[in-house]
């Protein structure tokens, strides 16, 4: 332990700790900006550019940046000094200087930590006023957009595009008062090999990186009498939507999910879950036959676009290896326009399908070619976590308040096994659970394979899947994909199962959900909410979902139909690695 | 192959014994005197040689920068049977017959250079002279692609002893004591720093000499390194030895083509000669040295941007502690010197710590290279013992201010430093004092500056740069040095208020306190050192709306006055012709079209033109 | 979607002159490279001055095929560029014209020199002219402060120039 004292106040801290965690430790804020914890991931971000956390340290001649400054035996801090305080507003006042301050139509007012900062700093005007940095707009993707006016070159997004995800879009390009974050020659996302799994704006704490938004197309699909407006939610929204109606982190919001998006107006309401299922179906199919043949193994899952095309770009020779089973996303809308259409005695054109995603790659995912028949999409509107509940917002509708409502049928009926597609592991941990039975042709109890849960980049283990063993392996995070990926290219590692979540923890830090502002614990908090979800259900298994088992009967035949493949499997691309 | 210490000793000795020619011309052949027409002086002196036939009796040496800068091309020559010598300036090649034929005496019609200015003696002080040469003891001394002159000079001497003689630890000590601090800008002392690597435990350690020399207008590393390139590595495998490291790198800015080039040479000839590389002389040590090349990018002079540039990153500072030391290149402890810190080693290990620590000043021993530049008449190279004051350097060698001008101010450390007035001038040089003065030592760029300098331009012409250098990570560097450049651009225009003087002064002194590195942390040290020295000048730019100087364009007109006598000559020579006038009467500027560039008011021989 | 990549480029000089290529390639090849990333990119710098020196500039596929080789990301490769005042990513003229705007040419007047080019050739600093004859840039101290103010003209150097005799600098270049 290292000895020293913050503010007269004595405090011991564990070596390697920073001037900012001992103050934390003893309670004492100091305001930061660039910094971003990301420890639980393993990944360091320390650039120490904003200086926003300058502190006074005895015996050293210039202020100290909090968040890198290691702390040394008998170390006297100050954080509050008029010379840190002014400091800190000077340097507050030269970023407002070159930043548009339009936060009453930017897309984060309420929730940038500029902003934030400001507000507490308290400052009322600008004093060193001057040229401003202009960038034209990024407005390429169907994804994201980034509009560089705004970024404080705090670097995060660097940061968990090339260190955390490896996808190496993001660098730092010129210098000076020209330096920015941007992909290779300015190129508009679109001309990269961006995978649209959003951490970059997950992470950063302006509007200089946000999603493309389509709440007024909802809006527009609601009011359209001549359309029958359905929605999906995904596994991963219920356990975070709360946070934003100031329920508490970990909250389970389904029925109260589903009972505003009645009060919005929509025709019906349904789960992707339910798709979830019939992946989990499709998928096992794949997996069972795969591994009795001994055949092209490992089988990777294929239910997260960004991981999909992560590997299309990089790892394109690779591209056999994913189950050919669609996303539940994209299931839901090939089902909703055929089955579902059939049922209510619609045409596909006449039905709109709209998603509700914890993430920003399945707006992307929703716009590729394969994922329409006929010039009609399987899906048409997809939108976060974060713009449904703005849209609630809105309305007045505060979700929080509201009797929870159940899902309606027949697409709304889901098991325990769907739920858990929100986590890291949740996809395999499902798959195993159907394939156990399968093989074994019973109802195995004992159904939690928990060596796979968990927010850790890469779970790995064997497991008796009734009497055969598996080597599974789940992976979370496109670095850790990288790493397993790299693995089996060289012949180190052999695998017959693997699940690769794009974002780290899986669809539960997705991009499109609600800003955790680097308070990782949260994540942890939604996965625990996930897995009490599944534990509170009955039906546990895919296959005993009873509408599946219908849909199965009545419309497909059986898993791996002719009929599943033509609306439920897809294929992949090799693409250029630029 | 030099495989044993003795080997070495013995090759000198046999070296200096050799029967030589009895004249022996050097020919400065460094960028500067490339530039300045040496080549076709080599030329003539090869042909002129062979048509007298005296190709055994004169030797001609293509040597590096000998310093005397302000009569470039210039040539020694030297009477090796008496020892005497002369030195040539402004050689044109047709004087290479006279100078040869004037067999004593010197050689009519040319230009002869006194010696007190110019003073190539060893490693010593001599009485009388305000220059010492340490570090440039081999420039303009020997052929810098011989590495034979080199070792007749003693070279690798001082590596052998340290090889055979010393344990890492007393090398370290001997540092420490002989008190050199780094001539980077900086001043850390070199000894401890060293100590700090060779403390680490791990079996990587690298050694970095940087050789970037950002500083515009100093050019001192580019001289060692043209002139006397083994001095410095030779120093290198002492240090690698001290601190337990086998690699080397020389990271040198890609605009020194001809460093380059002769560090290539000698570090190939070094390593033929067993000098560098495996098993040096044979006492098991290995040493290898390679060359990584800076692209433009004068914050890659700061050590953990350069060591960044070497990885092959964006050339980004960090957050220093881990200080390189500990860790650095490819996290491995790494110490990173300056070229002239470099220079100095061998002569220390070879004459002892206690004979250097006798020169120079108590705080700072050694001598110190000046890049001596700007309006003083003899521009050139010194090097003085530090602590001699800085008349002697402006007055003493550099001979004053050109074409009578008031001197006013001298300029040191560059885009760190800072403007020093004109009645600091007794001031003796060195770390503590010059920053007492509000500047640096900085890397020994020495810029003079007369009454045609405005101070306020000044420092923006240092923010400027600035701008262009920095890095942009930090936000108090990358928009607060943008908002400083505005206010001074604002009040050079003439739009500057007391205001602006007040905002100034509070974001500088905020800048220096929150930057991230070297370059921000000192980077408005011109702003606060002009407006600490020069406040008239401010003023007269704010009330007056008058640049005295006349360097703000915004600020001036050029008038023709009564003494006109219509010669038509400034007409002519206006690049924008906007002046008119009848032959032989008055002429006038059309002050619209004016681009106040100053042509007519340097051309007019009547002094009709008034700058105001 | 379909990639891009070469749509930036109106000619892609690696297909234009295969035997730069070679050069390239070889010179690449020659280096110690392997798996580790980071080991690889301690060569970028030193690679990307080869292919300027082999290509004149840096176009978007010469960048391409030096991240290849190094096993680099295009990003990384032109994040350096950019940050590194020697690269450039646009054809550069026959005459590359360089003031030095250092300390010393600079109180001896280069700013006027530099003024003077620019008006002259009527490009700013940074650009290259409509003929591709002349590029107009600025420079950091070359060492020859004794001669200031210093204008380069690609390899040769002037000294002591004012702003009369830019002209004539100019009909030099042939
Ligand atoms: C912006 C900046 C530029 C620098 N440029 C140089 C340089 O060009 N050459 C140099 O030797 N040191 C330069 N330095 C100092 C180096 O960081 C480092 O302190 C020095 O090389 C250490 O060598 P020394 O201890 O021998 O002085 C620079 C520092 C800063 C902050
Ligand atoms: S990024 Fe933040 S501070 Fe900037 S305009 Fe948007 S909300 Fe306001
Ligand atoms: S805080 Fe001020 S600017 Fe913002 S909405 Fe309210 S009144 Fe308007
Ligand atoms: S969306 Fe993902 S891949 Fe694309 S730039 Fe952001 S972090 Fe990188
Ligand atoms: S875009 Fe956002 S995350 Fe990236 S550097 Fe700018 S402010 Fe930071
Ligand atoms: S992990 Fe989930 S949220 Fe993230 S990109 Fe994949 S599907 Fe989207
Ligand atoms: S002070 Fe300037 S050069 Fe240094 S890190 Fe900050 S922005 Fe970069
Ligand atoms: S200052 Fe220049 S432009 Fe103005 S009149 Fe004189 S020569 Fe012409
Ligand atoms: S050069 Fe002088 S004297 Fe001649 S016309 Fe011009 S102002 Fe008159
Ligand atoms: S929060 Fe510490 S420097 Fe930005
Ligand atoms: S003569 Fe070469 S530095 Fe002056
Ligand atoms: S400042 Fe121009 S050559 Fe040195």
């Amino acid at each position: 332990m290292i000895n020293m004292t913050i503010n007269n106040i004595k405090v011991a801290v564990k070596k390697n700790s920073t001037i900012l965690h001992a103050a934390n430790k003893i309670g004492i804020k100091i305001p930061t900006l660039c910094h971003m914890e990301l420890s639980c991931f393993d990944i360091d971000h320390t650039t120490g550019s904003c200086r926003i956390c300058v502190v006074e340290v005895e015996g050293r001649k210039n202020l100290a940046p909090a968040c890198c400054t290691p702390v040394m035996e008998g170390m006297v801090v100050r954080t509050n000094t008029i010379r840190s305080i002014n400091a800190r507003r000077t340097l507050l006042d030269l970023l407002l200087s070159d930043h548009p301050k339009d936060c009453l139509t930017c897309e984060k007012n309420g929730n940038c930590e500029l902003q934030k900062l400001a507000a507490e700093m308290d400052l009322h005007h600008v004093i060193y006023e001057g040229k401003q940095s202009t960038y034209d707009i990024d407005l390429s993707s169907k994804s994201i957009v980034r509009d560089l006016d705004k970024c404080i070159m705090c670097r995060r997004c660097e940061t968990a595009c090339n260190k955390m995800q490896t996808v190496g879009i993001l660098s730092g390009v010129g210098r000076g008062f020209n330096a920015v974050v941007a992909p290779a020659a300015m190129r508009p996302l679109t001309d990269t090999k961006c995978t649209f799994c959003g951490q970059c704006v997950a992470v950063c704490p302006v509007g200089a990186l946000t999603e493309m938004n389509y709440k007024y197309d909802v809006w527009r699909a609601l009011n359209d009498k001549t359309k029958t407006v359905i929605v999906q939610t995904a596994p991963a929204v219920r356990v975070a939507i709360g946070e934003e109606f100031g329920m508490p982190p970990g909250s389970i919001a389904t029925g109260k999910l589903v009972a505003g998006l009645k009060l919005l107006g929509f025709d019906k309401v349904f789960d992707t879950d339910f798709a979830a299922d019939l992946t989990i179906m499709e998928e096992t199919t794949e997996l069972i036959e795969r591994l009795t043949k001994k055949q092209n193994l490992p089988i990777l899952t294929s239910c997260c676009p960004g991981w999909v095309k992560f590997l299309e770009h990089q790892f394109p020779e690779l591209v056999y290896m994913p189950s050919t089973a669609k996303s539940p996303q994209q299931m839901f809308g090939a089902i909703a326009k055929s089955y579902f259409a059939e049922k209510i005695g619609k045409k596909p054109e006449e039905i709109i399908v709209v998603s509700v995603m914890p993430c920003l790659a399945k707006k992307y995912e929703a716009s590729r070619e394969e994922f329409s028949h006929n010039g009609v999409k399987d899906v048409d509107i997809v939108i976060s976590t974060r713009e449904l509940a703005d849209m609630f917002k809105e309305a007045g509708i505060l979700i929080d308040r509201l009797e929870p409502a159940e899902y309606d049928n027949p697409l709304g009926e889901s098991t325990g096994a769907g739920v858990i597609f929100g986590a890291s592991g949740g996809v395999l941990e499902a798959a195993l659970r159907t394939a156990a039975d399968w093989i074994s042709g019973q109802d195995l109890p004992g159904i939690d394979f928990k060596a796979v849960r968990g927010l850790e980049g890469v779970k790995e283990a064997t497991v008796n899947v009734a009497g055969i063993e598996v080597r599974a392996a789940v992976t979370s995070g496109l670095g850790n994909a990288r790493k397993i990926l790299e693995k089996i290219q060289k012949g180190e590692a052999h695998y017959d199962a693997i699940e690769i979540m794009a974002c780290p923890g899986g669809c539960l830090n997705g991009g499109g959900q609600p800003y955790i502002h680097g308070n990782t614990s949260i994540l942890e908090k939604r996965k625990n909410a996930i897995y009490q979800a599944d534990e509170r259900l009955t039906l546990r298994k895919s296959h005993q979902n009873p509408h599946i088992q219908k849909l199965y009967a009545e419309f497909l035949g059986k898993p791996g139909s002719h009929k599943a493949h033509e609306l439920l499997h897809t294929h992949y691309t090799p693409r250029q690695d630029i | 192959m030099i495989d044993t210490p003795d080997k070495l000793y013995q090759l000198a000795e046999k070296l200096n014994k050799e029967k030589k020619a009895s004249t022996r011309i050097l020919i400065s052949m460094g960028t500067c005197g490339i530039a300045a027409g040496g080549t076709p002086v080599v030329e003539a002196f090869r042909n002129e040689v062979a048509a007298r036939k005296l190709e055994s009796a004169v030797e001609l040496v293509e040597t590096g920068c000998m310093g005397i800068c302000h009569c470039e091309p210039s040539i020694e020559v030297i009477n090796t049977v008496d020892g005497t010598s002369i030195i040539y300036g402004d050689v044109k090649p047709d004087q290479a017959g006279a100078i040869l034929d004037s067999a004593s005496g010197t050689a009519a019609g040319s230009r002869v250079i006194n010696r007190t200015w110019y003073y190539p003696e060893d490693e010593e002080n001599k009485d009388g002279a305000i220059q010492a040469r340490i570090v440039l003891r081999n420039c303009g001394r020997i052929n810098p692609e011989k590495l034979n002159d080199y070792i007749a000079r003693s070279g690798y001497q001082a590596l052998a002893k340290v090889l055979t003689g010393m344990k890492p630890h007393e090398v370290i000590l001997e540092v420490i004591e002989s008190g050199l601090r780094g001539r980077g800008g900086g001043g850390f002392p070199t000894g401890k720093k060293w100590s700090f690597a060779a403390a680490q435990e791990t079996s990587v350690k690298y050694l970095i000499c940087n050789a970037d020399e950002g500083d515009p207008g100093a050019f001192m590393d580019r001289a060692v390194l043209e002139g006397d390139p083994h001095s410095v590595l030779e120093a290198m495998a002492i240090g690698g030895y001290a601190i337990g490291a086998h690699t080397g790198y020389v990271y040198i800015r890609a605009e020194y083509p001809l460093a380059i080039q002769r560090l290539h040479i000698a570090i190939k000839q070094a390593e033929d000669a067993g000098l560098l590389g495996k098993n040096i002389m044979g006492t098991g040590f290995d040493f290898t040295i390679e060359l990584k090349y800076g692209a433009g990018a004068f914050v890659c002079g700061e050590e953990t941007a350069l060591i960044h540039s070497i990885e092959g990153m964006r050339g980004e500072p960090t957050f220093k502690p881990p200080f390189p030391a500990v860790s650095g290149l490819w996290k491995a402890p790494t110490v990173v010197n300056n070229v002239e810190t470099f220079a100095n080693l061998a002569a220390i290990f070879r004459k002892g710590s206690a004979w250097f620590k006798k020169i120079g000043s108590a705080n700072s021993s050694g001598t110190k290279v000046f890049a001596l530049a700007g309006k003083v008449d003899k521009v050139g190279l010194v090097e003085v013992p530090m602590g001699t004051p800085l008349k002697d350097i402006i007055f003493g060698l550099g001979n004053g201010i050109k074409y009578g001008k008031q001197f006013k101010a001298v300029q040191t450390g560059g885009p760190s430093g800072g403007c020093i007035r004109a009645d600091k001038i007794d001031t003796p040089i060195d770390y503590e004092a010059l920053i007492g003065l509000g500047s640096m030592m900085g890397s020994g760029g020495m810029i003079v500056m007369d009454e045609d300098d405005c101070m306020v331009n000044i420092a923006k012409f240092f923010l400027q740069f600035t701008l262009d250098e920095s890095c942009g990570k930090c936000t108090p560097c990358r928009i607060g040095n943008t908002r400083l450049h505005e206010m001074l651009e604002s009040i050079c225009n003439g739009n500057g208020t007391q205001d602006t003087l007040v905002k100034l002064k509070t974001l500088s002194n905020i800048i220096k306190d929150t930057a991230l590195c070297g370059l921000g942390q000192t980077s408005p040290n011109p702003v606060l050192s002009t407006m600490a020295n020069f406040p008239e000048e401010y003023q007269a730019h704010i009330k007056d709306h008058k640049c005295p100087a006349g360097a703000c364009k915004n600020l001036i007109s050029f008038v023709i006055n009564d003494n006109c006598v219509g010669c038509t000559l400034c007409a002519r020579n206006c690049p924008v012709a906007c002046i008119a006038g009848e032959r032989k009467s008055k002429h006038f500027i059309d002050q619209s079209k004016c681009i106040k560039c100053g042509v007519c008011y340097q051309t007019c021989k009547f002094h009709a033109i008034d700058r105001n | 979607m379909t990639c891009k990549c070469q749509d930036h480029e109106e000619l892609n000089l690696l297909e234009q002159f295969p035997e730069k290529k070679v050069l390239l390639g070889s010179y690449l090849d020659s280096l110690p490279l392997g798996d580790d990333r980071e080991r690889n990119r301690g060569f970028l710098i030193q690679s990307l001055h080869k292919a300027q020196n082999i290509f004149g500039y840096l176009p978007e596929s010469v960048q391409l095929f030096v991240a290849g080789k190094l096993k680099l990301h295009l990003s990384e490769v032109y994040g350096v560029i950019s940050f590194y005042h020697y690269f450039t990513t646009t054809p550069v003229g026959k005459y590359k014209i360089n003031v030095c705007t250092g300390t010393a040419c600079f109180v001896k007047g280069s700013g006027a020199v530099l003024d003077e080019l620019k008006r002259y050739l009527n490009i700013e600093e940074g650009e290259t002219s409509k003929d591709k004859k002349f590029s107009l840039g600025g420079l950091r101290c070359v060492g020859a402060c004794s001669l200031a103010p210093v204008v380069m003209v690609n390899e040769k150097v002037y000294g002591n120039v004012t702003s009369k005799m830019v002209p004539e600098i100019i009909s030099e270049c042939k």
